[in-house]
């Protein structure tokens, strides 16, 4: 089907819909006003959400693209706007997100003339996306774009950042579309060897003493049920990376727990005392690692990955197994042998007790003193049914919710894991809701992260965007408060914060909210909060000088683990 | 770990903004490039790059993988010195009366098996190929005896003692797979 010279502008919105695309997060300016305008025709087949910075229209796309498994979309305009993608397009990159970013560029002849609002987007993005590409006159447009989806979405998803230049888009072409699914230089799935699924089966049939970790790679190939199917033929015990996170309901009986840093006890131990560790679909953060020198070394370690780039990246494995984990989990359900590991398995028991005792009956069932961070977390979740999208931000507020939120359902828990983005939290959130917009959506920030991007607040008014919104206040930038306190010598450098009332803040975006102070008051306010799909905004005083326990210092063994 | 000479083979498709994304590697991990040669190979569209750098086994074999990964790259791999058949050419610039001072020079093309280039009353352009050793050894005797007025040396080209022809390979796999796979 050719359609006879259209206006660049218009192929460009048509090449989306193309790609199936219905929600654009977005913020218009000079470089790209010719998409905007043609956008305009547009607003029954695509819902544009003008976020109140560039940076939010990322995190928000981001969101969306987490919980929905779709491309997010951005388009904003060129020089500064471009910039302010940059830390959304880095943390999709690391975390693996699909996301499509479409920053206007000046006239293809005043390029590399500084000027006004040029940069080179695709110099600075280049490192930083799977592919960045200039699009200089209208004929490439339709090319370009489907080559952009093709790669973001495919095989490890990641950012793909589109630079067109405005003579691209005032130009007129002759408009036919043709998706892409061949790139002779990539491939994005790896065929799966039977070589390597034998040799994984066999390590896995020796085991007495089995552990899988659990990253996005099964939530990204939508293995969820597949994972399942695995770990319960085997018997094998699992535990999960923080942004494998749901991939497993909570209360699935082989589900022990959240890796790493801050993780629980019983997983972090258990990798030290495991004969065969089964990563899926995970990379061996450094978060979850601790100590590469004394991580594991008793164990045979299996590796299922979709990148080859990440076998042997950061631990020296066994039993490389690549390929989606979509195909790889079946592959190796099939060759395993049904086992028990029961003592196995119970021994992970007497680990969890001591979490409890230690850590989680003041942290996340105080009776008395000021509000924990845990509990809050905990009640929230509850009053959900623990059915809710769970969005944090980073620092204590989110070791928190990975530890104390709890899960039904996959795709429910959006963070930024590798970048560690402050600020990610209520862009996220809206964009997880507008994916998402059937499920509760609970975003908890802390009082700093929160300011980072709070004039998003005006993105949420104008969309009436449903989000249920909650501020662990402790005064402080409570994460580097604790290492202060930790390795610091208490020596508080520039982490205690002067705040705004926050609800006097959201009360002028006309977002209801309320305040607690007193343990009392919090199951009221929640159910509150919960009681309407209405945007809301929670601010819970919660004790000041809170820590995340147990911790795993920088440095140490996983096996080193402090519990407070 | 030992740090030695690595050779870096790269094929990318020809596209604007390849170098960037191989050379950011290197800097991301502060690995200095000894040389570089960029060149069309001898499938159209596809430009191999010659890369040598000073690493350890375990860096090099990282960095090659995280080259292999990005879209644009059809194939990077590496090798050592002995798996190489490798050549580098050096070009020198020197003063024609000098040269002419020195009575004859039959000795010295003899040895070092030099091309003139131009000879013309002002200078003379001296062509040598050779391993990096034997270009500096060149450059080092002309230094020492009449002057070198400029001298260029390129980086180095490689060619592979093993039988196996990983892009062939690997182009007729995809073929195979996924038909007709020219651009």
């Amino acid at each position: 089907m050719i359609e006879k010279k259209i206006l660049g502008s218009h192929a460009f919105i048509q090449s989306l819909l193309n790609e199936g695309v219905d929600t654009i997060f977005g913020y218009p300016g000079g470089a790209i006003m010719p998409i905007f305008d043609a956008l305009y025709d547009f607003d029954k087949h695509i819902n544009h959400i003008l976020t109140r910075h560039e940076q939010g229209a990322t995190h928000a796309a981001q969101g969306y693209a987490r919980v929905s498994g779709k491309v997010g979309v951005c388009l904003v305009t060129s020089g500064p706007a471009a910039t302010n993608t940059i830390t959304g397009i880095g943390d999709a990159m690391i975390d693996s997100t699909p996301l499509v970013v479409i920053t206007g560029q000046v006239g293809a002849l005043l390029l590399g003339t500084d000027a006004f609002q040029e940069i080179d987007v695709v110099g600075i993005t280049q490192p930083i996306t799977k592919w960045s590409y200039q699009i200089r006159k209208a004929e490439d447009i339709a090319w370009a774009v489907a080559r952009a989806f093709y790669i973001s979405r495919s095989g490890r998803p990641g950012p793909v950042v589109l630079d067109i230049t405005k003579n691209a888009q005032f130009e007129k072409v002759d408009f036919e579309y043709k998706p892409c699914t061949f790139i002779r230089s990539y491939i994005p799935i790896p065929e799966v060897s039977n070589d390597q699924i034998n040799a994984a089966a066999a390590l896995i049939n020796q085991a007495k003493k089995p552990l899988a970790l659990v990253g996005q790679g099964v939530i990204l190939a939508n293995a969820e049920n597949e994972l399942k199917a695995f770990l319960e033929k085997g018997n094998i015990p699992a535990a999960w990376t923080l942004l494998g996170s749901s991939a497993m309901s909570t209360d699935f009986e082989l589900n022990k727990g959240f890796l790493g840093m801050h993780g629980n006890v019983a997983p972090n131990m258990k990798t030290n005392e495991c004969d065969v560790l089964i990563a899926i679909g995970m990379r061996f953060d450094d978060r979850v690692t601790g100590d590469l020198s004394r991580y594991a070394k008793q164990a045979k370690i299996i590796h299922l990955d979709i990148d080859f780039a990440e076998i042997n990246k950061n631990v020296k494995v066994d039993a490389p197994v690549l390929g989606t984990a979509k195909e790889t989990l079946p592959a190796l359900t099939d060759k395993i042998l049904h086992a028990k590991h029961t003592e196995w398995i119970e021994s992970f028991k007497e680990y969890d007790e001591r979490e409890f005792e230690k850590v989680l009956l003041k942290e996340v069932f105080p009776t008395f003193g000021e509000i924990t961070m845990g509990e809050v977390i905990r009640k929230v979740s509850e009053a959900t049914n623990n059915e809710a999208i769970m969005v944090s931000d980073v620092g204590q507020n989110q070791m928190m919710a990975a530890r104390y939120f709890k899960y039904t359902k996959t795709r429910s828990s959006v963070t930024s894991g590798g970048l560690g983005t402050m600020g990610f939290a209520i862009p996220a959130a809206m964009g997880a809701k507008i994916g998402a917009p059937e499920r509760t959506v609970c975003m908890f920030a802390g009082d700093g992260g929160f300011q980072m991007t709070i004039q998003e607040l005006g993105t949420i008014m104008q969309e009436q965007i449903g989000i249920k919104m909650v501020i662990l206040n402790n005064h402080f930038l409570g994460m580097v408060r604790q290492w202060q306190e930790m390795f610091f010598e208490e020596r508080y450098s520039f982490t205690k914060m002067q705040n705004p009332d926050f609800i006097a803040i959201a009360k002028a975006y006309k977002i209801d909210g309320s305040e607690v102070r007193k343990r009392e008051e919090l199951d009221e306010a929640i159910a509150n909060m919960l009681k309407d799909d209405k945007p809301y905004l929670l601010v819970v005083n919660v004790e000041m000088k809170g820590m995340v326990y147990p911790m795993i210092p920088t440095g140490a063994s996983v096996s080193d683990i402090l519990l407070g | 770990m030992e740090r030695k000479l690595y050779t870096i083979t790269v094929f990318s498709e020809n596209t604007v903004g390849v170098l960037g994304q191989v050379t950011v590697v290197f800097t991301r991990r502060s690995i200095n490039i000894e040389t570089l040669s960029v060149s069309p190979s001898a499938i159209k569209g596809i430009h191999k790059f010659t890369i040598t750098v000073y690493s350890t086994l375990d860096q090099v074999t990282k960095v090659v993988q995280q080259i292999d990964k990005r879209v644009d790259i059809l194939k990077a791999y590496f090798n050592t010195d002995d798996e190489l058949i490798f050549q580098e050419i050096a070009l020198y610039k020197v003063s024609t009366a000098k040269v002419l001072a020195l009575g004859s020079i039959e000795s010295l093309i003899r040895k070092y098996h030099i091309r003139i280039m131009e000879m013309n009353e002002h200078f003379i352009v001296l062509q040598k190929a050779g391993h990096y050793d034997e270009t500096q050894k060149l450059f080092d005797e002309l230094s020492d005896s009449i002057g070198v007025l400029q001298f260029i040396r390129s980086g180095r080209v490689a060619i592979t003692r093993s039988t196996v022809e990983r892009l062939t390979d690997m182009l007729n796999t995809i073929q195979e797979k996924y038909g007709n796979i020219t651009d």
